[in-house]
């Protein structure tokens, strides 16, 4: 079962947590900005590997935290990017 | 892939050529029915289907089985209703038996909302022709007298919607079938083949990087199941897909008895008895995407306890096996199917939870596109274009995607 450390509450089974997507930014290379917005709205790396996101605390604190998962093998592997 | 399914089936793996009109990235369901109708329908035989294990190794071989077309709009009951068509004419299309079987599919409800969006989901079913009727919690006992119309105390039944056309077949034959056909018909089937980068020539992508070596092509369809974000990053597309794992199981044989697929909105679970006489029990993919294919105990429990309210003669059962398999899931729900915007390297994906039931119409539809370069009516909507368009077609008309 997969672990996340809040920074609040401390370690807490994945069960509290929603899944919040993955922490964003805008490609620079996009500089239309038209396809900009597509971008941001729709698209996403979706990475098989290192991906930091954002998690909620939904049944806890009640805060967002960022996060470093391998999602290779669903692992968190850095509380504090 | 065992050797007597090889003997069985006359599967011939040549040696690979240098080049080809078209390369086809996955050897599953879509990747190989794609061949077999470039081959058998437009005599576009100069094709290879590059798979990194072996054939049927992903999605194709790790579904529920379940084949049906009562969905929640228009465009993808058309679509999946002309699968279901297919599907009917398959095993004497290819000469194959895949143990397809017609049964009729259940949607239960437990409340007055749940009532509300099946009886829409029937009227919409029925003007767009995938017959689909609501009936009341007798008669989906007497379809299925497993049924505990009380749901166990928690869970009474209140109806349901029936769609007498769902049907289930065996997955790795439908994958073997096509691969035969396709086979056949001179089409190059590479095993052991993972494709590990584009090759580019300008704005073009022209061929494929193998472990075994280069491939050039005039054209490469990403048919990859699961891993397209890491197949599409290399022609420079991104798509609006999350990687989310799925898990099933199976319970020991039992005399055949279940009627219609059993599947339910509320619950999250679904239940078909294989032509073995497995259950075959599924249910929503995990909320955090991931590519792991580990099984899990938490899951395995929760799905069960969900499903013994239904039909609590499966406490009866043991478990046989358990597994995971990743789903591609677009942005709307939908299929992302066709141009990417990058000259010569098409997609056919977005197939997490449906991909099953849509093989020979994807595959059909996408031959079509890659032999006459015109997108065909059914396929239209399914674009990458449409998110930019503002044209996103949200539809979450399966127990796997609530």
């Amino acid at each position: 079962m997969l672990w996340i450390t809040c920074p609040i509450c401390g370690r807490r089974p994945v069960e509290e947590f929603a899944f919040g997507g993955e922490a964003r930014s805008i490609p620079e290379r996009i500089t239309d900005p038209n396809e900009r917005d597509v971008d941001y709205a729709w698209m996403l790396d979706n990475l098989d590997g290192l991906s930091t996101e954002r998690w909620f605390h939904q049944a806890g604190c009640r805060r967002w935290l960022t996060l470093r998962r391998n999602t290779t093998i669903d692992a968190v592997v850095d509380e504090t990017p | 892939m065992n050797e007597f399914v090889e003997r069985q089936l006359d599967l011939r793996w040549p040696q690979p050529k240098a080049s080809y009109d078209v390369v086809i990235i996955g050897g599953g369901g879509h990747g190989l029915a794609t061949a077999y109708y470039l081959a058998s329908r437009h005599g576009i035989t100069n094709v290879a289907v590059v798979e990194a294990s072996y054939i049927g190794a992903g999605n194709s071989g790790r579904n529920t089985t379940i084949i049906r077309a009562n969905y929640g709009i228009p465009e993808a009951i058309r679509f999946y209703q002309h699968s279901v068509d297919l599907y009917r004419g398959l095993e004497d299309e290819l000469s194959c038996w895949m143990m397809h079987s017609t049964k009729g599919l259940m949607w239960l409800a437990h409340t007055e909302s749940q009532m509300r969006a099946e009886r829409a989901r029937c009227l919409l079913n029925v003007a767009c022709g995938a017959e689909t009727v609501m009936i009341t919690p007798s008669e989906a006992k007497q379809l299925c007298p497993q049924l505990d119309l009380s749901g166990g105390g928690r869970y009474p039944v209140q109806g349901a919607s029936y769609h007498p056309g769902a049907a289930t077949a065996r997955h790795d034959r439908v994958v073997w079938a096509y691969a035969r056909g396709a086979m056949r018909l001179g089409v190059h089937v590479l095993q052991n083949t993972p494709v590990t980068g584009l090759l580019r020539i300008g704005g073009r992508i022209s061929g494929v990087e193998t472990a075994n070596g280069t491939i050039s092509a005039g054209l490469v369809l990403s048919a990859v199941g699961g891993n397209v974000s890491t197949m599409a990053a290399h022609a420079g597309v991104r798509l609006p897909i999350r990687t989310h794992p799925l898990q099933a199981f199976v319970t020991n044989t039992y005399e055949q008895c279940l009627g219609p697929i059993v599947s339910d909105a509320e619950l999250l679970c679904y239940v078909s008895q294989s032509a073995r006489g497995e259950m075959v029990i599924g249910a929503e993919y995990e909320k955090q995407p991931s590519y792991s294919l580990r099984s899990s105990f938490s899951f395995l429990g929760s799905c069960a306890a969900r499903v013994t309210h239904l039909l609590p003669f499966l406490s009866q059962l043991r478990i046989l096996r358990q597994w995971a398999g990743i789903c591609d899931i677009s942005a709307d729900y939908s299929p992302i199917m066709g141009e990417t915007g990058v000259d010569g390297f098409l997609v056919t994906t977005g197939w997490g939870t449906w991909g099953f039931k849509a093989i020979p119409a994807g595959g059909e539809q996408m031959a079509e596109l890659i032999a006459t370069g015109r997108t065909p009516t059914l396929l239209e909507p399914f674009g990458l274009g449409r998110f930019a368009a503002d044209r996103a077609m949200a539809d979450q008309g399966s127990t796997g995607t609530r």
